[in-house]
């Protein structure tokens, strides 16, 4: 059977008005069924899946024509028909809406509580919020591993460096990686009960501390969101000094991560040259927008403030600088045997495993997934601009350290391209009244963030989700490191290097 | 090729970026880390960062303290992998209800004497997610604290004052248990 065109399965439900600027449909159970299949197939691409109360959605993308929809089942006794059952990607996801808003995803593979650790003294705290005792964290179960010679090794929630917090059980034969399982949520705060009655404002600020790394891909991807919801356009200018912003941050977050893989390989030397590159791009975006991390910089409508006197030339210094330092940095690493031999062939994601679950960033892009939000689902300026998505398929922490490093290259060429043609002109314009839904996204340095919201008609958020690129990255580094050494899990931890917290939100 | 690689590598860099030299607050504020570090700790000072439902930007900022410009460890500040070896825990995120026995276990795993410092808006109020169904925090809610650097997240400039602050402070003794 020839599976029916996304358009068709949007045809096949209620159209949502006032949805943008992909449209929505409140689909019959047959439909979101028969999306499931195609996921599983391969035939669409699965964005998101989030709830409200008696309601779910799922976000899916045709990337034959880069077209995306999000198809709406309400199921008022509060169950669904999982999409994990058929498409493993889907399965975290609908253990938190279970845990959010105690919706249960029939026939799925894993119940299990996922954000929830019993600790919060209620229950689907986006729905319900009633009280309930807390449980004790040491009731949830891991799965069975069982098998000859086999240990566990637990690690976290705090770890040895300075990192986020999670837990990683490792069940190990000797040296070896039998399984890993991931337990997540300890960062969980809770940001999408703030989001709901906040105003843009706050709104915007929330999004831009869902993963301190990401402060500007969440900020665009959220405004953007806001705008498509009300129709609005931001002048042109502010959506070049977007772009600007983005590509600073994302230098900053590949010169600290390729430095600090190279740490994991206690090769010193790369860390502290990284760190210096880092350190530049990040006082360079302190000159130009006041913030090292650019934050609350990005706002709904446009841009907060111009580029600051002098921010041009720090940032043209920095060019200057990589141009400069990048090559040696490139070929210290290429040429250090000790390095490679850490990096070359370890914690291989399967490019099977890539198309199945469409990670976003570098963790698709060195499995031989070419996608790449700013150009396939392109935003201003990036239709404007000329760059190339580097793609590898080896799959190894070798490749997705190649992969940063030619993304730092794109994003220098970005910098003067945006330097050199950005237009004149207002920075923000004020918004327009009323509500309305939306659907955003940017692309991070890690992948492709969306976010979903919906305006009541005081144009205050009524519900906003916030999807991170690692929901889909996470799982596979489970799969990343089985028959690696335990030793070399940090070296593959931090070439993924996931986000908790834009994961536990 | 190697031994090129290193040294056109490793003489700029060195020079130019020493104590930061192009910074001269952090340079001034380095000689006071440096003279107080030494009077107080014997240039030996242990530091535990424990995340406690952050949003990862302050780590962001602690990390750049052991990059080469602020180079923390020449004042004998050391980041350490276990709370047992830690004199400094230094806190971050609004405690989130899942991290809190996590915190409360770290500290008590924390010999005395002991101090705590709680780094960022979020740890020192609960920032933007106070109010949260989350989120248990300030961290004095959890922990007792003897220090607050403020910001969002604080820049290492903030947090080598913040640190320093901590040195200076002649008044009371370490938090011991008992
Ligand atoms: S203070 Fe700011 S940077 Fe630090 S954890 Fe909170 S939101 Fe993130």
């Amino acid at each position: 059977m020839v599976a029916r065109s996304l358009a068709d399965l949007v045809a096949a439900g209620q159209p949502v008005a006032a949805h943008r600027p992909w449209p929505r449909a409140v689909v019959p159970e047959t439909v979101w069924t028969e999306a499931a299949q195609q996921l599983r197939d391969g035939h669409l691409t699965l964005l998101g899946l989030w709830g409200e109360p008696k309601t779910v959605h799922m976000a899916v993308l045709d990337e034959g024509t880069w077209r995306g929809a999000v198809l709406t089942l309400r199921c008022p006794d509060g169950r669904f028909p999982s999409v994990g059952r058929l498409h493993p990607p889907a399965i975290r996801l609908e253990r938190a809406i279970g845990d959010l808003f105690g919706m249960m995803a029939d026939g799925s593979p894993d119940m299990r509580p996922w954000l929830d650790h019993g600790s919060w003294g209620v229950a689907q705290p986006l729905d319900r919020r009633a009280p309930v005792p807390l449980r004790p964290g040491t009731e949830y179960r891991f799965l069975a591993v069982e098998g000859r010679g086999l240990h566990q090794i637990p690690v976290g929630p705090v770890h040895a460096g300075i990192i986020e917090p999670g837990h990683f059980r490792f069940t190990a034969n000797g040296e070896a990686v039998a399984r890993l399982e991931e337990r997540l949520g300890y960062v969980h705060k809770g940001i999408e009960s703030l989001m709901a009655g906040a105003a843009l404002e706050r709104g915007s600020q929330l999004a831009q501390r869902t993963s301190g790394d990401s402060v500007v891909a969440y900020g665009i991807a959220f405004a953007r969101a806001v705008e498509a919801a009300l129709g609005a356009a931001p002048p042109p200018r502010a959506l070049w000094l977007r772009a600007l912003m983005a590509e600073l941050e994302r230098i900053a977050n590949h010169c600290g991560d390729v430095g600090a893989i190279c740490n994991d390989a206690a090769f010193a030397v790369m860390h502290a040259q990284c760190g210096i590159l880092r350190e530049r791009t990040l006082r360079a975006a302190a000159a130009a927008f006041g913030h090292r991390l650019m934050r609350d910089r990005v706002v709904p409508g446009g841009v907060a403030g111009d580029l600051a006197a002098g921010g041009r030339e720090a940032i043209v210094a920095l060019l200057d600088e990589i141009r400069r330092r990048l090559p040696g940095l490139i070929a210290l690493y290429d040429n250090t045997t000790s390095l490679q031999d850490r990096t070359v062939g370890t914690g291989v994601v399967k490019p099977a495993l890539v198309r199945q679950w469409a990670p976003g960033g570098h963790v698709g892009r060195a499995s031989g997934r070419s996608f790449d939000a700013r150009r396939d689902l392109a935003y201003a300026p990036y239709d404007r601009l000329s760059f190339e998505v580097p793609v590898r398929h080896e799959g190894d922490v070798n490749a997705r350290v190649w992969i940063r490093i030619r993304e730092i290259e794109q994003s220098v060429s970005l910098i003067e391209q945006i330097l050199a043609t950005m237009p004149p002109g207002e920075v923000l314009r004020a918004l327009p009244a009323g509500g309305g839904e939306g659907v955003g996204w940017a692309e991070a340095f890690r992948g492709d963030v969306l976010v979903w919201l919906r305006l009541d008609p005081a144009g205050r958020i009524a519900r906003c989700h916030l999807r991170d690129a690692s929901w889909f990255q996470w799982p596979l580094l489970e799969a990343a490191i089985e028959g690696n050494i335990v030793a070399d899990f940090p070296l593959c931890n931090k070439s993924f290097n996931c986000s908790y917290s834009g994961h536990d939100l | 090729m190697r031994k090129i690689l290193f040294q056109s590598l490793l003489k700029g860099p060195v020079t130019e970026t020493g104590p930061a030299a192009d910074d001269a607050e952090v340079a001034a504020l380095a000689q006071r880390v440096d003279a107080s570090a030494r009077r107080r700790l014997g240039r030996s000072l242990a530091i535990r960062e424990v995340d406690a439902g952050s949003c990862n930007g302050c780590e962001l900022e602690i990390h750049a303290l052991n990059n080469p410009f602020y180079d923390l460890e020449r004042f004998g500040f050391k980041f350490v992998a276990s709370p047992r070896h830690a004199d400094v825990l230094m806190v971050t995120g609004p405690v989130t209800h899942n991290m809190r026995e996590a915190l409360e276990r770290t500290y008590a795993a924390t010999p005395d004497p002991k101090w705590v410092v709680a780094v960022g808006d979020c740890a020192c109020d609960g920032g933007l997610f106070a109010g949260s169904y989350a989120c248990a925090g300030p961290v004095e809610k959890v922990v007792p604290v003897d220090l607050r650097i403020r910001g969002c997240p604080p820049d290492p400039v903030a947090l080598l004052k913040g640190l320093l602050a901590l040195l200076e402070a002649q008044s009371g003794p370490a938090r011991s248990r008992g």
